[in-house]
């Protein structure tokens, strides 16, 4: 328990630094950021996005650095982070929160799923050495090493454009009206399938390779042997413990993978034209729009520093090496 | 001592690899445990100790292979079982059951991930079906007091015990299903003297109250000499002598055996003088011909270098044998 509290004080710290770096850094920019912004607009921009923008760059000279900064903080924790340009005047969060679900839900279950097929594979192709699993190998690696974009686009061509199987582009059939409904969501799942199959093997080789290179390792251990001297059922064996020692630094890979499902849906939004987070970054910085950027960074940073957490209790939890006697 | 015996290794060979690369690790090794005694097997490192205990347990990893030769253990109630010949679920049951080990660096024997409690109960779990959870604590506490251990430690994980907790939690797991014979691969090497003698101790009490068979091994034979009925010498992957521990002690026949006890200082009796054996142990793939010793030999002759000496009695009907052209 008191390693809990210990960690969790300590991705406070680094969550309140995150922050105000976050706050910093546009106020460090040299120049009139805001001039530049309104002539590119060539005054369309309306007074309130020029306020809020004054705001953001800290040219309110009116108020002092602190009083900005508590400022910040107080519509940070109220959620509000400023209007978009690019979707003026819909709230950042606004826009957050509707983009959010389509990347966790996309990127998530796939990371999940790469992850426990990854695994899975890892362990019996590492336990069985010369098995047919071992065939696998070669070809998932080679899957991995192509460019997550060619993947993507390879995909498109055979499956969406040559092979009509599926939808090229979205993340539901644009006549719909998003719904908890049976056709919007049997919609959505159809349109996440290519993305997320070409996810999935694309990263399902790293958590193999790591899973089978452990399970080796850990085979050879004493443990492994005085185990099987035991007279031990094989798969008891196998999963206590072989696995159950060989997985610990996959599920901390995993979680830390996790931090990375926000900020490395980039390239899967980009060639398939997805609504989620990597989108919405897209456009922010195709149009400037410092203020969306800036809701994207503070959702990845604390997205990495969340998953970092999860990571700690993890291994907390699974090695009782690393717990703290209290 | 009965002569009774209990397990019996004939002409066993075990080799590292096939082909050009392959090393043989034993050669034809005969030896014979009795119910009841403690064997000792000693030797210089790499010798081949460890590799004689797991291939009779079937435990050796590949590369090593068995190539040849016969283990058979004796059923205290009649009936023989060919170790080599069993299947793999016959070999699970066989497994602890009859014949547990502790192994070499028994630090490393505890899963760091599961507590004392899982792992002393999971071999009861696995052999003996009918016992309930509540059976199995009770047997697991019962284990840890007989190594002296308090029973509250049946929750702790590996690394909150020292090593010579450990190493007892090793010898407890050991006896879970008391066993016919428990292998003994140097469970103290890693300790202090103190704790040695401790852990020692415990065990020569709890072999006379539960009498099993034990093959103890080490390399020093001092140790082996206080506390074992009879000791086997492997020299280069053969048994180059085997003896009572007092003949042994005595009167040792193998040039290699008086080596080896001028090697440690005895702990009673006598001051010896603490010589060694020059030179280094030959490496398997470099083994020299004739007997294997004869390099490192002050007593080699003309045969030594070019034939290989059997084992076999020395004298007419003496309890022991030893592989050396002095004694033909
Ligand atoms: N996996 C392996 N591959 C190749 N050679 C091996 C392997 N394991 C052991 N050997 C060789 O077999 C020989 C016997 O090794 P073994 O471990 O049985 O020696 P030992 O008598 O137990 O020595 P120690 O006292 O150091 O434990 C050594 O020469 C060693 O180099
Ligand atoms: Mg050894």
């Amino acid at each position: 328990m008191k390693y809990v509290l210990q960690r969790l004080a300590f991705y406070a710290v680094t969550a309140w630094a995150a922050i105000t770096i976050n706050f910093l850094i546009p106020r460090l920019m040299p120049g009139d950021p805001v001039e530049a912004l309104m002539s590119r607009y060539q005054g369309q921009l309306d007074t309130g996005a020029i306020a809020s923008l004054k705001a953001l760059f800290g040219l309110d000279e009116n108020q002092s650095l602190w009083s900005q900064y508590t400022g910040y903080w107080s519509s940070l924790l109220d959620g509000d982070l400023g209007l978009s340009f690019t979707y003026f005047p819909t709230p950042v969060g606004e826009v957050l929160s509707d983009a959010l679900p389509w990347t966790l839900a996309l990127v998530g279950i796939t990371t999940l799923i790469s992850f426990l097929l990854g695994t899975g594979i890892g362990v019996y192709s590492g336990w069985r050495r010369g098995s047919w699993l071992d065939g696998l190998l070669p070809v998932t690696t080679f899957i991995s090493s192509v460019p997550y974009f060619w993947l993507g686009l390879i995909a498109i061509a055979l499956f969406a454009v040559k092979w009509p199987l599926f939808p090229f582009e979205g993340g539901y059939d644009s006549s719909l009206v998003p719904a908890f409904d049976w056709p919007f969501i049997s919609s959505a799942l159809y349109h996440g399938v290519l993305p997320g199959i070409t996810i999935v093997l694309s990263a399902v080789a790293g958590w193999i390779l790591g899973m089978r290179n452990m399970m080796v390792t850990v085979s050879s251990e004493d443990y492994v042997m005085v185990a099987q001297a035991k007279g031990l059922s094989e798969r008891r064996v196998m999963f206590s413990y072989a696995a159950r020692n060989a997985v610990l630094p996959n599920i901390s890979g995993f979680a830390l993978s996790l931090g990375f499902i926000v900020s490395g849906t980039l390239l899967v939004e980009m060639v398939f034209n997805y609504p989620g987070i990597g989108f919405r970054l897209l456009q922010a910085v195709g149009a400037k729009d410092y203020p969306l950027m800036q809701g994207v960074f503070l959702i990845i940073t604390l997205s990495v520093l969340a998953a970092n957490l999860l990571a700690d209790m993890a291994y907390a939890l699974l090695d009782p090496r690393t717990r703290k006697e209290a | 001592m009965t002569a009774e015996p209990i397990l019996t290794i004939s002409g066993l060979d075990v080799d590292y690899g096939t082909g050009a690369s392959g090393v043989r690790a034993l050669r034809n090794i005969d030896l014979t445990l009795h119910r009841g005694e403690v064997l000792g097997l000693a030797g210089e490192s790499g010798s081949g100790k460890s590799t004689l205990a797991y291939a009779v347990t079937r435990l050796l990893s590949p590369p090593g292979v068995i190539t040849g030769g016969d283990v058979h253990y004796h059923r205290p109630g009649g009936g023989t079982i060919d170790i080599l010949a069993l299947s793999p679920e016959q070999l699970r049951a066989f497994r602890w059951q009859e014949l547990s080990i502790v192994f070499q660096g028994a630090m490393n024997s505890l899963n760091p991930v599961h507590t004392v409690h899982s792992q002393l109960t999971d071999v009861l779990t696995a052999h003996r079906p009918g016992m309930r959870a509540a059976e199995r604590t009770a047997r697991a506490e019962e284990l840890l007091s007989l190594v002296g251990i308090s029973t509250d430690r049946l929750a702790a994980y590996p690394h909150q015990l020292s090593g010579g907790m450990r190493q007892r939690v090793m010898i407890a797991m050991a006896l879970a299903l008391e066993p016919e014979i428990v292998i003994m691969d140097e469970p103290t090497t890693a300790l202090d003297v103190v704790m040695q003698r401790q852990i020692l101790r415990t065990l020569v009490e709890l072999r006379e109250r539960l009498s099993f068979s034990v093959v103890f091994i080490t390399h020093d034979i001092s140790l082996l000499i206080e506390f074992s009925d009879r000791i086997a010498i492997m020299y280069g992957g053969r048994i180059v002598e085997q003896a009572g521990a007092t003949e042994i002690y005595r009167d040792p026949r193998h040039p290699y055996s008086e080596g080896l006890l001028h090697s440690f200082p005895a702990l009673h009796g006598p001051r010896r003088e603490l010589t060694g054996i020059p030179g280094s142990p030959p490496h398997l793939s470099a083994m020299p011909t004739g007997c294997a010793f004869h390099p490192r030999c002050a007593k080699a002759f003309e045969p030594c270098a070019t034939r290989v000496p059997v084992l076999a009695a020395p004298d007419a009907d003496q309890d022991r044998e030893v592989a050396c052209w002095l004694h033909r």
